[in-house]
């Protein structure tokens, strides 16, 4: 060891310092040679100086970078590196994500809710992508419209404008629930689940349910024997009351039709009688169709009527 | 003196070029010292010419910024004497001044003293063709001049008007756009060696530096020690360098005359190192030091060390005395002030309306010399410093550098030349097409 240090302190410092006194004899000539002359201009003139002092050390760190990425292995340790610094920045507390807190849905749709968005806290925020799960949570019927963004604490805050099922409404697959909007909104397994809500039926009938709506406002005061609106070939609609009385609406203001039975019905107890059909579909012609039964009684009666008025004489023989 | 006319021409373009691209260096080779500066052209006044002279003499359009000197080598007489040696000379002046102004000067305008400079007047006269006097009237009177013999091997330095007179007017400064019949005009003529200032471009040359440039030193130093009156009325001016000693006449504001003594400092300090057995860095060191051209009851008891190196204790250890040192400078002083009143008196100066002498140059610094030079050229003498320009060190701002001054203010504002008039065409074909142009002119 101390024989290298001698070495180093004998060779070295030697080879590298340049003898600051000439060589006796001759006086140190201040001319610089041709050579070195021309190369100092060189390094005066502006493109060559920056070539020099930047152009050079750039390419050449450069170079290297790119020399040392050309094997697999290095760009891979580098990726990790990367990577692992990354996930260091990315998983401090101040970004993680620990509850989820839903807003604005009922207890059904609540749970709908955390089962879409299902993430296994605590998570960070930027692994979170936020509007991803905000078109999952849209994506339920039940939902109109739905903000989600995360809050300063670590709480995923989901806000949620909730559809409100305003009808029931017969499909061939079952009962549906929708909304003023004409949307599903879910399904019910029977009648009696929802049976605040008014029934509709027939193709096409959650495309007119501001119609149905009105409706069925306008049925207020026979509310308790509507059983439901049917819309039939997509263009009109037929009130059905219980005992299979329909009332049969026209296209064109059906609601005025309709005040005009109920106003037939509060003078005249119209839909207490025996009453099948009633035919709204000609404004000018109200028409009324009898049950079976009724009719014969009323053929009967009429019969009745025409005897007794061919056999006056023998009425008048009593 | 076509082809001078064209290298003439050829310097003014490049100039001109240097000009624009705002670097410049000026260099002046004397025999003793190799003096560079870099000039930046880029004051606020560079687009907006003023009329005569401007404020500060219009040198406040440039700027020092970077300055070398160094001794000279192979020059003797204020000419090349030896080229590899002048070569390195300029080389270490360019490089260290490039290094100064961190750029890189490709133009140079170059200041010589020696090639036995030699005045000429000239006298020229032609009709004016148009009703006014235009740039071809004072080409052709330039071109009408009768070329005087200036010898074989001889090239002309500078030529340039000093004077126009128009009919019966004289002392015209500017005849352009004067109304009048017959323009004459006086030029001044300054002829050098051919061969000096062929080895001098060469040398250049070889140092990679283009010429923009060349004049002869007598000149500039007289443009940068005069002050602006004695420019006016009539002054000599007198360099004394280190191989010749230069002396220029001005007379309202142009050069009149112009020569040269071919003796100077370096030869003060030859006679002291062959009076006194000394080697000549020793000579100029106590010249410098001690040197003085009158004696006085002190300088018996001033005694200088002038060592050696032989070995031998007691010539080592050798002194003079002051008055011993004087007495060797002051006859050769002398005689090159004598030698300068002898060229006076030739070039008439006795019939100058006004005889004030400068002295200039690094001669001049001679203690006393101002006396002595009262005795012999006249009474009207001073020592004069050259100009302070913008950016100068305060290294270059004496006497010695009034020769490098002046050749800033010469690259700034040059005195109008004769090549930079164009020399009217004598083919008939373009003279009878530019009457066909100017009958347009008058007609259209």
């Amino acid at each position: 060891m101390r024989t290298l240090i001698l070495l180093w302190r004998l060779t070295l410092p030697s080879l590298l310092r340049v003898p600051m006194v000439p060589p006796s004899g001759g006086r140190r000539d201040p001319a610089p040679s041709v050579w070195s002359y021309r190369y100092q201009r060189l390094m005066l003139t502006p493109f060559y100086r920056r070539l020099f002092h930047v152009g050079l050390p750039a390419g050449l760190v450069t170079l290297i970078a790119l020399l040392w990425l050309a094997s697999a292995d290095n760009r891979a340790a580098l990726s990790a590196r990367f990577e692992a610094w990354k996930d260091a920045v990315q998983d401090r507390p101040e970004f993680m994500v620990t509850k989820i807190e839903v807003t604005g849905a009922d207890r059904a749709l609540m749970a709908a809710i955390r089962e879409v968005a299902r993430l296994d806290l605590p998570l960070s925020s930027f692994d979170l992508d936020v509007d991803a799960l905000r078109l999952r949570i849209t994506d339920l019927t039940a939902v109109r419209s739905a903000q989600v963004r995360v809050n300063p604490g670590g709480t995923l805050e989901i806000a949620v404008a909730q559809r409100n099922p305003v009808a029931v409404w017969r499909y061939a697959d079952g009962l549906r629930l929708i909304d003023a909007e004409g949307v599903m909104t879910g399904m019910i397994a029977e009648r009696a689940d929802r049976s605040d809500l008014p029934l509709i039926a027939g193709d096409g009938a959650k495309d007119a349910i501001d119609e149905a709506l009105a409706l069925f406002a306008a049925a207020a005061p026979i509310a308790p024997r509507v059983r439901g609106l049917v819309r039939m070939g997509e263009r009109r609609w037929d009130m059905v009351l219980d005992n299979d009385l329909r009332i049969l609406l026209p296209t064109e203001q059906p609601v005025q039709a309709l005040e005009r039975v109920i106003a037939l019905h509060q003078a005249q107890e119209l839909l207490d009688r025996d009453v099948a059909v009633v035919d709204m579909r000609l404004g000018d012609r109200p028409t009324v169709r009898l049950n079976p039964p009724a009719l014969a009684t009323l053929r009967a009666a009429a019969a009745a009527v025409a005897t007794t008025a061919a056999a006056a004489p023998v009425f008048e023989d009593h | 003196m076509r082809p001078l006319y064209e290298t003439q021409r050829l310097m003014r373009g490049i100039r001109r070029a240097a000009l624009q691209r705002g670097v410049i260096a000026i260099l002046d080779l004397g025999t003793s010292k190799t003096a560079c500066l870099v000039l930046r052209f880029d004051g606020p006044q560079r687009s907006q010419p003023v009329d005569g002279v401007g404020p500060m003499a219009g040198q406040s359009q440039f700027k020092v910024i970077g300055h070398a000197v160094t001794r000279s080598r192979g020059v003797r007489y204020g000419e090349v004497d030896s080229m590899g040696e002048t070569e390195r000379a300029i080389r270490t002046a360019v490089q260290a001044a490039q290094k100064d102004a961190q750029v890189r000067v490709d133009h140079v305008i170059v200041c010589f003293s020696g090639a036995r400079p030699e005045s000429f007047g000239l006298f020229g006269e032609a009709e004016v063709e148009g009703a006014t006097v235009d740039g071809w009237d004072i080409g052709r009177v330039l071109a009408s001049c009768d070329a005087p013999d200036i010898g074989h091997g001889r090239e002309v330095l500078h030529a340039q008007p000093v004077n126009w007179s128009l009919d019966h007017r004289s002392g015209l400064a500017d005849p352009r756009g004067q109304v009048g019949q017959r323009l004459s005009s006086d030029l001044h003529l300054l002829a050098v060696d051919g061969a000096a200032i062929e080895t001098l471009l060469l040398c250049l040359k070889r140092c990679d530096l283009e010429c923009a440039g060349i004049a002869s030193s007598a000149y500039v130093s007289g443009i940068a020690s005069l002050v602006e009156d004695e420019q006016e009325l009539g002054a000599v001016c007198i360099d004394m360098g280190g191989g010749t000693t230069g002396l220029s006449v001005f007379m309202r504001k142009h050069m009149v005359y112009a020569d040269s003594v071919r003796m100077g400092g370096e030869h003060v300090t030859a006679d002291i190192s062959m009076g006194l057995q000394i080697p000549m860095a020793m000579a100029e060191r106590i010249k410098t030091l001690y040197g003085g051209v009158v004696a006085t009851g002190k300088d018996d008891r001033e005694l200088i060390p002038i060592g050696g190196d032989t070995g031998d204790w007691e010539h080592d250890r050798r002194v003079v005395s002051r008055t011993e040192l004087i007495g060797i400078m002051r006859p050769r002083v002398e005689e090159i002030l004598e030698e300068v009143r002898a060229r006076l008196d030739v070039a008439g100066f006795d019939k100058l309306p006004s005889q004030s002498i400068v002295l200039t140059g690094g001669g001049s610094l001679i203690p006393g010399l101002d006396g002595l030079a009262a005795r012999i050229l006249g009474r009207k003498v001073r020592l004069g410093r050259p100009l302070r320009v913008q950016g100068l060190p305060q290294a270059a701002t004496g006497a010695a550098f009034s020769a490098s001054v002046g050749l800033t203010l010469f690259a700034a504002n040059p005195q109008d030349e004769w090549w930079d008039f164009e020399i009217p065409p004598d083919r008939q074909s373009a003279r009878s097409f530019r009457r066909a142009v100017k009958w347009f002119k008058d007609n259209w």
